[in-house]
């Protein structure tokens, strides 16, 4: 049976799980790097790839977390006020995707799936166009090449193998980007992710496997996907892995750096099990009380990943006022352009329901598009109309 | 003008677009040192090298998924499902993402991807290497869907398929592949006609009977057995099963107002179902007769011994023309 050591706070307690072992991983235990109660512990090989974050950097992570728990929360309230048709909320998972986030370049090309706003962010998306697709005003709100993020993926699991094949680009064309899949818990139960594993370890293509084990899928706990750690599975596709603190934003990033590192230098894919919780329910449509316990989500709420960062920050004499209050206003800032960006946001136009179906032009299409124009055009002034349906 | 067999000119047409376009990378399983398990693509791993041809593991979804992240790279994969009856695991790729892309991303994303499928059946063998899975397809906004009929269209077709931004399937008729016609690889593809038009195979004045890819062969020997009994069949290659080329449909149901369709495919929901709803609709003053279908049964594909029960065959395609034409029949005398 599956168990997880994260819930009770251990920094390198393994589970079952970590007995399958293999020359090839790079470990199985859970990495931490800052303690739930915000101390800095040490670790003899993830601190090499943090040692350079200063305190400077450090404040920023925290306010980059602050920040998307901020744009999710302000996303949760527009979906409750009716302007977004639905939201998939990422609090506490600030960690995962920033410290994941920030350890990429910008020519590294991001497969998200529809959780990974925070990572959207990072990126560079525009804010009102993270919230687009939630709104009904597209089915994806960005250019994937203007910020080289892929627009998010529903399919669970389905953007594995794209970000796969991509790297297989990217290693045919001799680059030293990285192609990096985000995905959850539950992804990894469909065939897609095996698959992506499959050509990833055939090809030894430069792809990361970000998982963030947020231990929900919609309703079904993780141990209803698997027996093993998630990070032990990578093992029998001939891939390393590491298991860190996804809580942990210091761990998250010096994971994906060694992840990244090894990619880039064609060390071949690594599989990154972040391990988290998800705080809050799948979509803002369901209503996690009917199948989480409350002690489960205040066992992890001790373990915030917000919080924990704020008490090392304090712990190293860095949470000065002045800096608290420039996070808030940040916070305040994002928050504001998103309601606007949201609120002011274009209405699309019903023709445009025609547009870009095909690269070229199609015959089938043309016709029920001049069809349903002539149809529109029916009835006249649209104005008019409107007044008219009043009138009935 | 080259005599060659359809798998060689399929073969010939990927070497030119190999050549062509360094972006161009052929993918699937055995397609490398093997050939390919038809040998379509004989010879193009030795002299293009692994990394343009690409032997992958077995798992289909894998190699659509993948093809999606080359093409997002700016490739332009050709992916062979070795079987019809294997493209069902790549399914979710191909309709979710293959065929929504350009359009979720509102044209930022182009998935020029060749995806071929050696298709339907009539050569003895065993479960899910005869099926006729184009309608899945059809019905799916963002794909083209294409069939090749000859060598020449074989040849001219692959590498219009592998040029066009849009997503196509194309299906070879697996029977036809050692059939032999000339092919001019000198063709432009510029002056070549267009990858979504029908041609008309052979003019006749009577009824239209309209085919595509394996039963193109058949549908013109139906045509030259009719005439000897004074029947003229128009017969139309469709070719492009999505978008269908009305015009030319058109053209010839209104000049002949009578409307035969066949396809190895089973009956219900299939390409002869929109084919005679849309004539139906575009010309129904011109119909004299309503739409004939002559196709596969709607049963699984049936074990080789019965297959040929299953594929319509000349005398099947005549037994149809002759209901359009409304003379004696093997269903005359039965209401509707």
């Amino acid at each position: 049976m599956f168990t997880d050591d994260a819930g009770k706070g251990g920094a390198a307690a393994g589970g079952p799980g970590n007995s399958a072992g293999s020359n090839r991983r790079t470990g199985g235990d859970l990495v931490q790097l800052i303690t739930p109660a915000g101390e800095r512990v040490s670790h003899p090989e993830f601190d090499l790839w943090v040692q350079d974050v200063s305190d400077e950097q450090l404040c920023s992570l925290y306010q980059d977390m602050v920040v998307i728990r901020r744009i999710d929360t302000e996303a949760t309230a527009l979906q409750r006020q009716g302007e977004l048709a639905l939201w998939p909320p990422l609090l506490g998972q600030e960690a995962s995707q920033i410290g994941s986030a920030r350890a990429l370049r910008d020519d590294d090309f991001v497969f998200p799936s529809y959780r990974d706003n925070g990572v959207a962010y990072v990126r560079g998306v525009n804010l009102a166009d993270i919230v687009k697709a939630w709104r009904g005003n597209a089915l994806a709100g960005w250019d994937p090449y203007t910020v080289n993020v892929a627009t998010q993926q529903i399919i669970i699991g389905s953007q594995t193998l794209h970000a796969t094949g991509y790297a297989m680009g990217i290693q045919n064309d001799g680059a030293d980007s990285v192609a990096v899949a985000y995905f959850g818990d539950g992804a990894t139960s469909e065939g897609d992710v095996s698959e992506a594993m499959v050509f990833a370890a055939s090809f030894q293509a430069p792809v990361v496997f970000f998982c963030q084990n947020n231990h929900w899928a919609i309703s079904e706990p993780v141990m209803l996907q698997s027996h093993i750690q998630l990070a032990d599975r990578a093992a029998g596709f001939g891939i390393p892995s590491m298991r860190v603190d996804g809580n942990d934003v210091l761990a998250v990033m010096a994971a994906t750096r060694i992840a990244i590192d090894r990619a880039r230098h064609g060390g071949g894919p690594t599989f990154i099990e972040a391990v988290t919780y998800r705080m809050g329910p799948h979509t803002t449509a369901d209503d996690p009380t009917r199948y989480r316990d409350a002690n489960e989500l205040e066992d992890w709420a001790a373990k915030d990943p917000i919080a924990r960062v704020k008490s090392l920050l304090e712990r190293k004499g860095l949470l000065t006022g002045e800096l608290e209050a420039a996070v808030a206003a940040k916070a305040d800032a994002v928050a504001k352009e998103l309601r606007a960006g949201t609120i002011n946001m274009p209405e699309p136009q019903p023709l445009d329901i025609f547009k870009n179906v095909y690269s070229t032009p199609n015959s089938w299409l043309d016709r029920q598009q001049d069809h349903y124009s002539r149809y529109l055009a029916s009835f006249g002034d649209p104005a008019e109309a409107a007044s008219e349906e009043g009138a009935r | 003008m080259t005599q060659m067999t359809f798998a060689r000119a399929i073969n010939s047409g990927l070497r030119k677009s190999l050549e062509n376009d360094p972006k161009v990378i052929l993918m699937g399983e055995d397609i490398g040192a093997l050939g390919g398990v038809f040998r379509v693509t004989d010879g193009l791993q030795k002299d293009f090298g692994k990394h343009r041809v690409v032997d992958t593991p077995l798992a289909e979804s894998g190699i659509i998924g993948t093809a999606v992240g080359l093409a997002y790279r700016g490739y332009r994969p050709v992916v062979e499902i070795q079987f019809d009856g294997f493209i069902y695991p790549a399914f979710d790729q191909i309709v979710s993402q293959v065929a929504k892309m350009h359009y979720r991303t509102q044209g930022a994303v182009k998935m020029p991807i060749t995806i071929r499928v050696p298709f339907g059946g009539g050569i003895g063998s065993p479960e899910h290497h005869s099926e006729s899975p184009e309608a899945y397809f059809t019905h799916t906004s963002g794909l083209r869907v294409v069939s090749v009929s000859n060598p020449q269209d074989a040849y001219t077709m692959i590498q219009q398929a592998i040029a066009s931004d849009d997503p196509v399937l194309y299906f070879e008729p697996k029977r036809r592949y050692h059939d032999k016609g000339e092919v001019d690889e000198s063709q432009d593809l510029g002056t070549a006609l267009p990858l979504d038009k029908a041609r008309v195979v052979t003019e006749g004045k009577d009824v239209t009977l309209v085919a595509y890819g394996p039963l193109v062969k058949t549908a013109r020997d139906a045509a030259l057995a009719a005439a000897d009994e004074g029947i003229s069949i128009e017969v139309i290659d469709l070719r492009s099963l999505a978008p269908v080329d009305f015009a030319t449909l058109e053209a010839s149901v209104r000049k002949t107002g009578r409307l035969v369709i066949t396809h190895e495919a089973g009956q219900s929901g299939g390409v002869g179902a929109e084919l005679a709803a849309s004539i139906t609709e575009r010309c129904f003053y011109h119909l004299e007769a309503a739409p004939v279908r002559v196709t596969g049964f709607d049963v699984p594909y049936p074990y080789s011994k019965l297959e040929m029960h299953h594929l319509p065959g000349l005398d099947r395609i005549l037994d149809g023309v002759d209901r359009a034409l409304g003379r004696p029949n093997s269903l005359s005398g039965l209401e509707g």
